[in-house]
C-alpha cells in the first residue's frame, strides 16, 4: 500500500505533509479511531526533534501491533504488556538511543501493570505513549481495566458491573504518586485544540528523554467507535461526554 | 586416593568456613577438591554441614556416602553422620558440647573440647579452626601452614585480618591434640 | 591460576569474560550467588546490572538488550524459568541471541531448593509456546560450567538462537578449583547488522516474531529450522568415559553425570565393566553417538534426578538396539554412588 500522491494546485503551499519519520504504509486503524492522530503526533515529535535516526520504538500487542510498519525507525515488537521492560533493556544497553513505547490500556494497564509501574518507579529514561480507549480493540471489544461503569463490551454484555469487575483504573493518577517519574499527563485528541495540547505533551515527553530527565508518560483518552458500536464521527463526542468523566485531562506530575 | 570429610554442627559455628579453608588449602597444595554446602532457607541458626572431597584425580561425586573424617561440632551432627563414617575412619567430636557420645560404629573417636580451647584463646568462634587443625593432622596430606595460609586469604577477603592470629593459634592447638 | 569458586560465581565470572554487558535478574534460591556476583562485578566492567520486578520483566529486558545488539544474560531457578518461558519463546521467534542460566531445583510447583533435573523437557522440548528449540548445555563441573557459559554466548551469537545453561542446585552451590577462561576481546564478538541501533544511513531494522501471513511465517520458520538442523550437525557435544569394553554404560548429564563417574570407578574396582556416556549438549542431543554405542553395549542405564525425562531421548536414540533401564530420584533427593552401584549390579555381572 502506498500513499495517494496529492497534486498541489498552483498558488497553494502545502502546510500539512506526511511526517518524515512515517513510512509510506497506510495506517490500518479503523475509521474514527484516535490511534491515527496519536501515531502521527508521535511522528511529528520525532521529526521536530530531529531524532529519527536514533529512535527505537517498542510496538505493543493490540491495535498498534503494526506500529513498526508505520515508522521509518528501528522497532522491537514486544510481548503483550512487556513493552516497558523491553524498552528498559534497549535503553540500558544503549543510552544514546531514544526509546519509546506505544501501548493500549489492555497492554499497559492490565497485563503490563507491573512492568509499567516499575519502569516509572525506576525513572527509566524512556517515553511512554499510552492510548486509553477503554476497551480491547484488536481482540474484539472485551472489557479493559479502563472500561467505564455500565459500559457494554462483549465480556460485559449487561454493562460493566463494578461490584464484580471493579472500577476504571486510573493508571496515570497511580503513577503520579511515585517519586520516580518525571512527567505524567493525560491528554485527548477529540478536537483541534486538544490535538494541539496532546502534540505539545508528546513533544515534551520526548524532549525530557533527550535531556535525560527520566520517565515520561502521555496518556491519551481515545475513542474506539468500532467496538463502541457507534458511527466513526461519534467517537469525539464519546470521549468528551463520557470518558472524560472518569479520566479528567491535565498534567498529573511535572518535574522540571 | 579420594578422601571425604564432613563438617557438621549448628549454623553459626563456622562449619562452612572450616570446610572452605580445608578445600582451599588442599587446592593450593595441588589436590583436586570439591566443597559442597548444605543450603537452606535459614540464614542463621539451624544446622549446617558441608562435605569436602580431596583427591588426586578429578572428583566425581561431591556427595560422600562414607566419609573418612567427620567433624561433629554438636550432638545432632554426631547422631546424623556418625553411623556413616567409613570403617577405620575418624570422628573428631566436640567434647565441650557432647559429654557422652551415643553413636559408636567402626570409626575411631577423637574427642576434643573445641569450645573450651577456643574460649581459652579468647575467641569461642575459633572452635571451628581447632577442629580444622585436628583434621589436617589426621589427613596427613599437607602441612598445617597450608591451612593457615588459606585461612589468611579467606579472612583477608572478608576484611577480618584482625581475627587471624587467634585463629592461627586455634589451628595449632587442634593440630597438636590430634 | 586456579581459583576456588562456586558454580554460581564461576558462571557469573565467565559471562563477564564472554562480554556480557547487560544482566537482568530476579532473586531465587539456589542461584543467589550468581546474582550477587553480577551485582558486585558487572558494573565495574561497564556493564548493566538490574534487579527487575519479576522474572517476566527480567527476560523481557534481556529481549530489549539483545535487540540492541549487546551480549546479555539472565539466570534463575526452575519456578523462575517457568515465568521466563514466555519471553524465551519471543527471543527464539525474534532470533535474538541471549543466555539463560537455569540452576534447577525440585518441582513441580514451589517444590524445594534441593538439586533436581526435572526441567529437561522444558529446556529441550520447548517450554514456551511454538515451534522452537534452545541450545541447551549441561555442565557437570564448575570448570565446565564456566567454559560452557562462554560457549553459550558464542553459539547464541553465531546462530541467533538463545542458549540455556542447564545446571542444578548442587553445581551452583559447590566449590571447585577453576581455571578461568581468558576474557574475549570486544573485537571478537561478531557484528550484528540486524540490531536496533538507530536507522541511520540504512533501512529500519525490526526485531519481531510476528507475521499474520501463514505462508510468510512458514518461510520464516523453515529458515529457522534450517538453522536448527545446522546446529544439530555442528554442535553435538558429549563425553564418554571407560566405554571401550563396557557391558553397561550409565547415561547421565550434569551433576548426575559426575556422580556416575564415581560409580564407574567403584564398579571397575570390583571388576565390573561399566562406563559412562555424558551428554553435554542436551539440545542438540547426541542421538548418533549414543546409537553407535548401543550397537555394542547391551545395557544403557539412564540415571537422572527426575522420573525419567532424558530417558525418552535415550530410547529414541537407541531404538531397541540395547536394553534401556532407568534409575531416578525425585523431589531433590540425590542418590549416592553406592545406591547407583547397587542398581548397576542388577543389570551386569562381574
Amino acid at each position: 500500500m502506498s500513499v495517494v500522491e496529492t497534486k498541489v494546485p498552483a498558488g497553494f503551499v502545502p502546510v500539512y505533509t506526511r511526517p518524515k519519520s512515517l513510512s509510506d504504509k497506510r495506517f490500518t486503524y479503523c475509521p474514527g479511531c484516535h490511534h491515527g492522530i496519536i501515531t502521527r503526533l508521535v511522528a511529528e515529535a520525532i521529526d521536530e526533534l530531529g531524532i529519527q535516526e536514533r529512535t527505537v520504538g517498542v510496538a505493543p500487542v493490540g491495535c498498534a501491533v503494526f506500529l513498526y510498519e508505520f515508522f521509518r525507525c528501528d522497532f522491537a515488537q514486544a510481548a503483550h504488556g512487556r513493552a516497558c521492560a523491553v524498552a528498559t533493556g534497549i535503553k540500558r544497553a544503549n543510552p544514546d538511543l531514544i526509546v519509546f513505547t506505544y501501548q493500549g490500556d489492555g497492554d499497559l494497564a492490565a497485563i503490563g501493570t507491573a512492568e509499567t509501574i516499575h519502569a516509572a518507579n525506576r525513572g527509566e529514561n524512556i517515553t511512554v505513549i499510552f492510548v486509553n480507549n477503554q476497551i480491547y480493540g484488536m481482540t474484539g471489544g472485551e472489557m479493559a481495566p479502563t472500561t467505564l461503569p455500565g459500559m457494554r463490551t462483549v465480556t460485559t454484555p449487561e454493562g460493566r458491573d463494578v461490584r464484580t469487575t471493579g472500577y476504571p483504573l486510573r493508571i496515570s493518577e497511580m503513577l503520579a504518586q511515585l517519586d520516580g517519574p518525571t512527567y505524567i499527563t493525560r491528554q485527548a485528541v477529540f478536537d483541534v485544540r486538544h490535538v494541539q495540547m496532546a502534540r505539545k505533551a508528546i513533544l515534551k515527553a520526548f524532549r525530557n528523554q533527550l535531556e535525560g530527565k527520566g520517565f515520561s508518560l502521555v496518556e491519551v483518552v481515545a475513542a474506539c467507535p468500532t467496538n463502541l458500536r457507534i458511527p466513526p464521527a461519534e467517537g469525539n463526542r464519546w470521549v468528551k461526554e463520557q470518558a472524560l468523566k472518569y479520566f479528567p485531562l491535565g498534567d498529573l506530575k511535572v518535574r522540571d | 586416593m579420594e578422601i571425604g570429610v564432613i563438617f557438621a554442627g549448628f549454623g553459626g559455628q563456622g562449619i562452612l568456613l572450616a570446610g572452605k579453608v580445608l578445600a582451599q588449602a588442599a587446592m593450593e597444595r595441588g589436590f583436586e577438591v570439591t566443597w559442597l554446602p548444605s543450603y537452606g532457607p535459614e540464614m542463621r541458626g539451624g544446622t549446617a554441614n558441608c562435605t569436602v572431597v580431596i583427591a588426586d584425580e578429578p572428583v566425581g561425586s561431591p556427595i560422600v556416602d562414607r566419609p573418612q573424617i567427620l567433624v561433629a561440632m554438636n550432638g545432632p551432627s554426631l547422631e546424623r553422620f556418625g553411623p556413616r563414617v567409613a570403617p577405620g575412619g575418624m570422628i573428631i567430636l566436640n567434647s565441650s558440647l557432647v559429654k557422652e557420645p551415643s553413636v559408636q560404629g567402626n570409626a575411631r573417636l577423637l574427642p576434643i573440647p573445641l569450645n573450651d580451647i577456643a574460649q581459652e584463646l579468647g575467641e569461642v568462634r575459633a572452635a571451628n579452626m581447632v577442629a580444622l587443625g585436628a583434621v589436617v593432622k589426621v589427613l596427613g596430606l599437607f602441612p598445617l601452614e597450608a591451612a593457615a595460609e588459606a585461612l589468611a586469604k579467606e579472612l583477608g577477603a572478608r576484611g577480618r585480618e584482625k581475627l587471624l592470629e587467634v585463629n592461627r593459634q586455634a589451628l595449632w592447638r587442634g593440630f597438636a591434640l590430634a | 591460576m586456579k581459583v576456588l569458586l562456586r558454580g554460581n560465581e564461576a558462571m557469573a565470572e565467565a559471562a563477564i569474560r564472554a562480554g556480557c554487558r547487560c544482566y537482568f535478574c530476579y532473586p531465587i534460591t539456589p542461584q543467589g550467588e550468581l546474582v550477587e556476583y553480577m551485582a558486585r562485578h558487572l558494573p565495574r566492567h561497564g556493564g548493566v546490572f538490574l534487579q527487575a520486578e519479576s522474572e517476566v520483566a527480567a527476560i523481557n529486558m534481556v529481549y530489549g538488550a539483545a535487540a540492541a545488539g549487546v551480549r546479555t544474560m539472565t539466570s534463575s531457578s526452575s519456578p523462575g524459568i517457568s515465568l521466563k518461558m514466555e519471553g524465551i519463546s519471543y527471543l527464539a521467534g525474534a532470533r535474538l541471541p541471549a543466555v539463560i542460566v537455569n540452576v534447577m531445583r525440585a518441582g513441580p510447583g514451589l517444590g524445594n531448593i534441593a538439586p533436581a533435573q526435572g526441567d529437561y523437557f522444558q529446556a529441550t522440548k520447548g517450554g514456551g509456546h511454538g515451534d522452537y528449540r534452545l541450545i541447551v548445555l549441561a555442565p557437570s563441573t564448575v570448570q565446565e560450567a564456566a567454559e560452557l557459559v562462554m560457549l553459550a554466548f558464542d553459539l547464541s551469537d553465531r546462530y541467533r538462537v538463545p542458549a540455556m545453561i542447564l545446571a542444578d542446585g548442587m553445581l551452583g552451590q559447590m566449590m571447585e578449583p577453576v581455571e578461568l577462561p581468558e576474557p574475549i576481546p570486544p573485537g571478537r564478538i561478531p557484528p550484528k547488522p540486524w540490531a536496533l541501533t538507530g536507522a541511520k544511513d540504512r533501512a529500519p531494522n525490526v526485531v519481531s516474531s510476528f507475521d499474520l501471513d501463514p505462508y510468510r511465517f512458514r518461510e520464516i520458520l523453515r529458515a529457522l529450522w534450517a538453522v536448527y538442523r545446522e546446529i544439530e550437525r555442528n554442535e553435538v557435544r558429549w563425553e564418554e568415559y571407560a566405554t571401550e569394553d563396557a557391558e553397561l554404560v550409565l547415561v547421565a548429564y550434569g551433576t548426575m553425570g559426575r556422580i556416575c563417574r564415581t560409580v564407574v570407578r567403584r564398579a571397575r574396582k570390583e571388576g565390573l565393566r561399566v562406563g559412562l556416556f555424558r551428554p553435554i549438549s542436551l539440545w542438540p542431543f547426541p542421538y548418533a553417538p549414543l546409537r553407535r554405542l548401543a550397537e555394542r553395549v547391551p545395557v544403557l542405564l539412564t540415571v537422572e534426578l527426575s522420573a525419567g525425562q532424558m530417558w525418552e531421548d535415550v530410547r529414541l536414540a537407541v531404538e531397541g538396539r540395547a536394553k534401556t533401564p532407568f534409575y531416578g530420584e525425585l523431589g531433590g533427593v540425590v542418590p549416592t554412588p553406592e545406591e547407583i552401584l547397587s542398581e548397576v549390579k542388577k543389570h551386569v555381572r562381574g
